[in-house]
């Protein structure tokens, strides 16, 4: 052996269930390949490490003009931003998302989380965003870390692959 | 052709998805001796690209792939 491994470095700034998988996915699969991962959680991303709102993050229709209808028979079509703002569209989008994780098998946002855990990923929470948006320490997830973005920088410096969701 | 019985360990990723055929596949290479032989069945089409990626990251190596009935057949040696 005697190389160094490879390190990847990704801040996780949203919080919504589409944009919540994509960091998480990428951490254990570099995490599988022996890599050394640390993920950055600010702004809504550390609703992800939030104890209570882990298992309910949402995803709405509004503004994400990629976001299909339960209609597969016609592929083109897509939720209008003003139908998506009516109520019940973001409890429906969500759910329906969940759907399709699960008839993929795809694990849920917590049960990658222990699969990051467990893999030594480093999960940092954004110190700043804690006291912007008022969460505390006991909020998160014990294995949850905070610190600051000079961290983040530190780590990402000699990181292989950096990247911003 | 690896035979049957110099197989260390069976995993059967059918039906799941990235990143799980990886994932299972790492942690199977872990708990076999250097030099063991690890199978992997899976139906994810990304599979046989991640598979190569992995081989050509970790070192281990892929001894034989096959395909049947939709089912990819990998068999990877723990290297070190």
């Amino acid at each position: 052996m005697g190389e160094r491994a490879k390190r990847l470095a990704l801040v996780a700034s949203k919080g919504s269930l589409d944009q919540a998988y994509p960091p998480l996915i990428l951490a254990s699969t570099a995490a599988a390949m022996g890599w050394e991962v640390g993920i950055f959680f600010t702004f809504y991303g550390l609703d992800i490490l939030h104890k209570k709102r882990l298992e309910h993050l949402q995803v709405s229709p509004v503004g994400n003009p990629a976001m299909p209808p339960p209609i597969p028979a016609i592929p083109m079509l897509k939720v209008p931003t003003l139908m998506g703002a009516l109520p019940g569209m973001t409890a429906m989008a969500t759910t329906m998302m969940k759907g399709w994780m699960a008839k993929a098998k795809m694990p849920t946002i917590k049960e990658m989380l222990d699969l990051c855990v467990e893999a030594d990923v480093q999960l940092i929470a954004c110190a700043t965003t804690m006291g912007v948006m008022g969460i505390t320490q006991a909020d998160l997830i014990p294995a949850a870390k905070c610190a600051g973005a000079t961290t983040f920088l530190d780590y990402a410096a000699d990181a292989d692959v950096s990247l911003f969701i | 052709m690896v035979a049957d019985g110099q197989i260390a360990k069976r995993l059967d990723c059918q039906g799941l998805v990235c990143p799980y055929p990886i994932i299972e596949l790492a942690r199977a290479i872990k708990s076999v001796d250097t030099g063991a032989i690890v199978e992997l069945l899976a139906t994810d089409p990304g599979s046989v690209r991640d598979v190569e990626a992995f081989q050509k990251r970790t070192g281990h190596q892929l001894v034989e792939q096959s395909q049947a009935n939709g089912v990819f057949r990998f068999l990877v040696r723990r290297a070190k």
